[in-house]
């Protein structure tokens, strides 16, 4: 906790009251180190096919190929004008981990990422990419070895080192002040899209779709149109194969939260959660290691309990499905977390108004060998013939 | 507030040990318990056991998922609590969302009223923050029951008078940083940490990495009212599963470390000269 207390004076400090320039030294190295801005493209096939006129947020442009960098980048710096020594972060898809590893050695600091062992195994190109750019990567080997058992080992990491350590948290999960920090390094994602969008338009969108794990992309694409309520904010979830839980068992075939979840305290937040009747949290699953958590962030499932945000789902299947068809229209490997985004966008398509705005969380070269394997596993009816590369790359 | 839990501390240094409950069964896990009683403990913490337990070590979360796996539920933990045939105080250990979602999922008075009448006398809740602990204190002052903080080396006075607030029964000192988990030295904070609750008008139990007489006799000596032991029983229970002991002899294994701790708290408090400022004796 006194660790929360230290964390919460720095963030308003330094990221809300700009201390010693804070903000502006984020903003010069997002834009030179990261890349930013990003390009709103318009999706001139994927328009003509939804008769809507659909633009991309390219966030796969970032540095590091995910949305996960304006987080990362804000974090380690802030932990280095906390005067913090070392750097640990977990991670589900290795996004995180990759944006946190390369933001780490950017600024020179030592980091270690807690990755499940399960998606060690699911996401090799991306551990490698952390080892390359120095960081240890600790495999966990708790529970099934997703994203929720790495969160837990990180807190514990954080709890024994937090006199020089900082934890990156990866999305706008845990407890305060993270959501609302985490958002805030994010929001830029909106910032840019909605002048981009006015530029290019004159007006706003009619929609913003936005696939949600923890919800930072979400978060941070939807920050900025909160207030245009003429705008609706779409939340797309992992439906994974099913969108029962078998609380029995303790599993959920999805990771759908904010659509079958109900509200209970998981690390150090109040929020949405898969749970059983007693409240131990179930197993979550989806084709996307990154959208598998059984928590969202508490200012998502705040919207959606105000009815400002509308949670959807979409199954692994549909997004094995986008994940192929943004590839070959619009020449776009997205992650399979973004590809949910696009699943939802096919089946709905006269739901989102005549002028919609997607946010690409980020690209799909993590993902290429479980495109591979999923692929192979189900009859997705746009799919390349795959079979010469059976057993992977 | 349990007079019982005051009655625990009032003479002499207090042994509190943890189990989790239902590691590796039901059935042997009771006898275990009971072991403990017959060893001396003063107050027995029972872990009530939760799928992600972010403040336990390795010893513990394992424990954790054997007790899951063998069924262990709220429901099945206060039947087990009823069945227990031991004379001390009992201190629940858990996490705020099984308390939180007990009978209505509504707030945690529902599970508060079920611990009294299971004989429950208090909790020690680590993830809940004295910010969000007021409707648990409500809920535990009209049963009767004590909620229990955890203070860390690093907490600060604000802080502590947040916690201080909130808290009866006694303060739970974290001997170090981190996790829970025995280890073969204890931590000079100890000493540090009790001094800068000096004023605080409860008792303090030591826990975190205590596995020994010697070290429970050591931070005694530092001025601790009590000492709270965990993993290393835990180990004990862990060992004797793995090797397919019987549950008659892990509860004399038990028994046997539980006196070595309860001994080594006494000693340590006959080692105090002069007793410390500020502990009642
Ligand atoms: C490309 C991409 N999109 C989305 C997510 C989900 O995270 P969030 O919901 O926090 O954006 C991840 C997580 O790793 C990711 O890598």
């Amino acid at each position: 906790m006194p660790a929360i207390e230290e964390l919460t004076d720095a963030y308003e400090r330094y990221v809300l009251n700009n201390e010693d320039g804070f903000v502006d030294e984020f903003r010069r190295r997002i834009r030179d180190f990261g890349g930013r801005p990003t390009p709103l493209q318009r999706a001139d096939r994927l328009s003509e096919r939804y008769d809507t006129e659909v633009y991309l947020k390219r966030e796969d442009l970032l540095h590091g190929g995910a949305h996960k960098l304006n987080n990362a980048l804000g974090q380690v710096l802030l932990a280095k004008y906390m005067g913090k020594e070392r750097i640990i972060a977990e991670t589900g898809a290795g996004q995180h981990g990759t944006a946190t590893a390369m933001a780490a050695a950017h600024l020179g600091m030592p980091c270690e990422v807690y990755m499940g062992e399960r998606d060690i195994n699911r996401q090799r190109p991306n551990v490698f990419r952390m080892k390359i750019n120095g960081s240890e990567v600790t495999p966990v080997t708790t529970g099934r070895g997703t994203l929720k058992e790495a969160i837990s080992e990180t807190m514990r990491d954080w709890a024994t080192n937090v006199e020089d350590t900082h934890y990156v948290i990866g999305s706008v999960v845990g407890p305060h002040p993270f959501p609302r920090m985490v958002r805030d390094f994010q929001a830029i994602i909106g910032e840019e899209a909605r002048e981009q969008i006015r530029e290019r338009t004159g007006a706003l969108p009619d929609s913003v779709v936005a696939c949600a794990g923890g919800g930072s992309n979400t978060m941070g694409a939807f920050h900025e149109f909160v207030g245009d309520e003429s705008v609706d904010l779409l939340a797309v979830e992992a439906g994974g194969s099913s969108l029962a839980v078998d609380t029995d068992e303790g599993v959920a075939p999805n990771s759908a939260s904010l659509s079958t979840g109900s509200e209970g305290v998981l690390h150090g937040a109040r929020t949405k959660l898969l749970q059983d009747l007693d409240g131990q949290i179930v197993e979550s699953h989806s084709v996307s290691s990154g959208l598998d958590y059984a928590g969202v962030g508490p200012e998502l499932a705040y919207l959606v309990d105000e009815g400002r945000v509308t949670p959807v789902t979409v199954d692994d299947d549909a997004a094995v499905e986008g994940f192929h068809r943004l590839s070959q229209e619009e020449g776009i490997i997205p992650a399979l977390e973004t590809a949910h985004a696009f699943g939802y966008l096919h089946e709905h398509h006269d739901e989102v108004g005549d002028v919609t705005v997607i946010n690409v969380s980020g690209r799909g070269d993590k993902d290429l060998d479980t495109a591979i394997e999923e692929t192979a596993k189900r009859d997705v009816p746009n799919a390349p013939d795959m079979s010469m590369f059976e057993g992977g790359l | 507030m349990s007079d019982a839990i005051d009655a625990a501390f009032a003479d002499g240094p207090a042994f509190v040990p943890y189990l989790a409950v239902g590691d590796p069964d039901y059935e042997s896990s009771l006898r275990y318990v009971e072991a403990l009683a017959a060893g001396g403990a003063d107050v027995i913490e029972l872990g009530l056991p939760f799928s992600e337990p972010i403040a336990e070590g390795p010893t513990i979360q394992n424990a954790v998922v054997r007790a899951l796996e063998a069924g262990m539920t709220p429901t099945r933990f206060f039947e087990f609590v009823e069945e227990l045939d031991v004379d001390v105080p009992l201190v629940c250990m858990t996490y705020y969302n099984l308390v939180y979602q007990y009978g209505d999922g509504e707030g945690p008075r529902p599970f508060v009223e079920r611990a009294a009448e299971a004989g429950i006398s208090g909790f020690v809740v680590p993830d809940l923050p004295a910010e969000e602990a007021g409707p648990l204190r409500e809920a535990c002052d009209e049963f009767g029951l004590d909620l229990v903080s955890i203070v860390a080396p690093t907490t600060g006075a604000d802080r502590l008078e947040k916690l201080v607030d909130v808290s009866s029964g006694y303060l739970y000192v974290q001997a170090r940083l981190g996790v829970t988990g025995a280890s073969s030295s204890v931590s000079d904070r100890t000493g540090e940490t009790l001094a800068r609750l000096d004023g605080v008008d409860l008792p303090k139990a030591v826990g975190f990495g205590i596995s020994s007489g010697e070290q429970a006799a050591t931070v005694v000596e530092a001025g601790a009212d009590g000492v709270i032991v965990g993993s290393a029983l835990v180990d004990i229970v862990a060992e004797g599963h793995e090797n397919g002991d019987s549950a008659e002899a892990v509860a004399e294994r038990l028994e046997t470390l539980a006196r070595e701790l309860k001994r080594g708290a006494l000693d340590g408090y006959g080692r105090r000269t002069p007793a410390p400022e500020g502990t009642s004796d």
